[in-house]
């Protein structure tokens, strides 16, 4: 069905290319059409839902004002651009590409359809009618870390990544800073998968992690595998993106959940009234971008400390990459007392100190 | 370190469980002379018909059964095309796993990420708790034991046995065992259909005790590793649990390795077992005559019958 409805699309897409007056006809009382591309099922309860929640709550809060499309288990290559076409073609004013691997084919797109507005997930690239939007997902990995900190009787985290992309090394940090936070002598193991979403290898990735005296687990890939993982051995796990506590209530401590909703709802908002601009956007816990879900299975103080650094976050007094920070070689990345910038995080490419294991 | 070796000769148990199911089955389809390159194909079936039922009705054991059953039903359909139509096995094969990819995908998208219940773990209260040995011997669910002891009846039936003494005449010189008197291509369709149902049992292992969760093409290949364990193993059950040990712990292994912080790219990783696979294939292929000797003289060649 996946499949079907890919094809049709594209078939669709041909269509309209070979008629473009019919496309051309639509007046100003037709709904904006806003399309959506997916780089897993809808299913897939991680990253792909949250977005599709959103597009829904979109749909709900515009109702016929737009009409929304969505293409899902689009690969992050070449095939995407072909698909961001067909939804330029078919007339949507307004495309949200809802994965980084999209970014160049997105740039490609946009140049041949300059009166279509794209907006781009975690990228960095910016144009005249491509925005970028992003949240900052180490905020609530620090969340996590303090948890962690205070839940491992053995101070060894293990983290189950994808590709050494710079969202995941401030993740794999921010984790890890977190963590020696309340436990100094904290120490993390990272694996990374070389994918999002591949099921019996999230799980064995997080197995293998358990099986070198891991005791808390978090992960970084779009599948609850992991948390299964951690349940069926005992220990504790994070979920990823959305709360997956009904995988494994006994055993996730907290979720990271992405909230793309708001933002969703702005940019379309921004189209329809005519002020949409080419912005960067990166929101965190302020934003209503990001939140915790519930803190379980932990005593009461641990949660009231989460629910405190959450607050910290919020507020701005804690900014998470604040120095001193060493990498894993021991020299000094980040100075006492500052801050880092912005655009350093955006590229970060080391490992604080503590951190087992290379960026490959 | 002896709780790091313990828990990484588990996981190595539980990663080759579903190789070793999908290689026993099509290990008695070739000793009776026919190639079935669908294994894969009938994996997914089962994973998903596994899943579904247990999802739906919330017992495991009908899961269990509905993958076997879905299993069979696609091996027969490979039965009826290479059997008695007698199209070419290796593109039957191969339509088999491609068509069983895209049907479990096309099932399969309401089921996506949804939990369904899992195959519990057996823990014998005495034998569990023993030191190193009880986990690794006693601590795995109930699908671990029950491929090692198909495999063991599969042993002990081809070696001592004279049903195991027909399906080698059979699976060796389809003509002289008709002549004989056995119906050659029942006996095949049989096969057929243990090795179906085997696959498909793999395929529940993997969707209701490996990871409890259907996803498209979540064998991610396994299926063909079994195929090609069946000739690691020149056809003998002892090399193909051996075998199968081998690849668990390579496929595990990949990402075991990456978490003792060694700097190895991770797509590297993911393509070992893959790579190992090929190379161990090319070992035992420079032997040519220790292949002819074990491999079923008639394998993948059509029967029909001279009246």
């Amino acid at each position: 069905m996946l499949r079907r409805q890919f094809t049709r699309l594209l078939g669709a897409g041909a269509a309209a290319t070979a008629l473009p007056g019919l496309i051309g006809s639509a007046n100003a009382t037709d709904p904006l059409k806003v399309g959506f591309i997916y780089l897993g099922p809808v299913g897939d309860f991680g990253w792909t839902y949250q977005h599709d929640i959103a597009r829904k709550a979109a749909v709900e809060h515009f109702g016929d004002k737009i009409k929304t499309t969505y293409v899902e288990n689009v690969p992050e290559g070449p095939d995407s651009e072909k698909v961001l076409n067909d939804l330029a073609n078919q007339g949507h004013k307004l495309i949200f590409a809802t994965s980084f691997g999209y970014m160049n084919y997105v740039l490609n797109s946009a140049k041949k359809h300059p009166d279509v507005f794209y907006e781009h997930a975690t990228g960095y690239k910016r144009t005249a009618n491509v925005a970028d939007y992003n949240i900052r997902f180490y905020q609530a990995r620090y969340v996590q870390g303090v948890i962690a900190g205070k839940m491992s009787k053995a101070g060894l985290a293990g983290y189950v990544g994808s590709v050494p992309v710079p969202e995941v090394v401030q993740g794999i940090n921010a984790f890890m800073l977190g963590m020696q936070s309340v436990n100094p002598k904290a120490r993390m193991k990272i694996v990374l998968i070389d994918s999002w979403y591949d099921p019996p290898k999230e799980g064995d990735a997080a197995k293998a992690l358990i099986d070198q005296g891991c005791d808390i687990i978090t992960q970084h890939t779009d599948s609850p595998a992991p948390l299964q993982a951690a349940a069926s051995r005992g220990v504790k796990a994070f979920g990823q993106s959305t709360d997956m506590s009904k995988f494994a209530a006994d055993t996730q401590l907290s979720a990271s959940t992405d909230m793309w909703g708001p933002y969703y709802i702005k940019r379309i908002g921004d189209v329809l009234d005519g002020t949409w601009k080419s912005t960067d956007t990166w929101g965190g816990f302020d934003s209503g971008m990001l939140a915790m879900s519930p803190f379980t299975n932990m005593p009461a103080d641990v949660a009231t400390l989460a629910t405190a650094t959450v607050d910290d976050i919020k507020s701005g007094k804690n900014k998470v990459f604040v120095g001193p920070i060493e990498d894993q070689s021991g020299a000094v990345k980040i100075a006492a007392g500052t801050a880092m910038d912005d655009g350093a995080l955006s590229g970060m490419q080391w490992l604080v100190q503590g951190v087992d294991g290379k960026l490959t | 370190m002896t709780a790091l070796l313990v828990a990484f000769l588990v996981s190595t148990i539980a990663a080759s469980t579903p190789l070793l199911l999908a290689a026993t089955g099509e290990l008695i389809v070739e000793k009776v002379g026919v190639l079935n390159l669908g294994v894969e194909g009938m994996m997914l079936a089962g994973a998903i018909a596994g899943f579904a039922t247990a999802n739906q009705t919330g017992i495991t054991s009908l899961g269990v059964l509905a993958a076997v059953a879905a299993g069979i039903a696609l091996s027969m359909l490979f039965a009826v095309v290479s059997l008695t139509l007698q199209a070419n096995q290796t593109a039957t094969g191969l339509a088999l796993t491609i068509f069983g990819r895209g049907f479990s995908a096309l099932v399969g998208a309401g089921y996506v990420g949804i939990p369904a219940p899992t195959l519990p773990k057996i823990h014998l209260p005495v034998l569990s708790d023993i030191p190193v040995l009880g986990p690794v011997i006693f601590g795995h669910d109930i699908l671990v034991y029950l491929a090692l002891a198909i495999l063991a009846v599969v042993a002990w039936c081809i070696r001592s046995t004279h049903l195991g003494l027909i399906l080698r005449a059979v699976g060796d010189s389809h003509d002289a065992a008709h002549a004989l008197g056995y119906a050659v291509i029942p006996i095949r369709y049989a096969a057929v259909a243990f090795g179906g149902a085997l696959a498909g049992l793999a395929g529940a292992y993997m969707s209701l005790a490996y990871t409890p969760l259907w996803a498209q093409d979540m064998t991610a290949g396994r299926g063909w590793v079994a195929v090609a364990l069946v000739t690691f193993s020149a056809w003998r059950p002892f090399w193909l649990l051996i075998g199968a040990w081998f690849f668990g712990a390579l496929m595990y292994l990949s990402l075991y390795v990456q978490a003792l912080g060694v700097a190895v790219p991770s797509a590297l990783l993911s393509a070992v077992p893959y790579i190992g696979t090929v190379v161990v294939l090319v070992l035992i292929s420079r032997d040519a005559r220790r292949i002819r000797l074990h491999r079923p003289a008639m394998l993948g060649r059509p029967f029909q019958a001279r009246v």
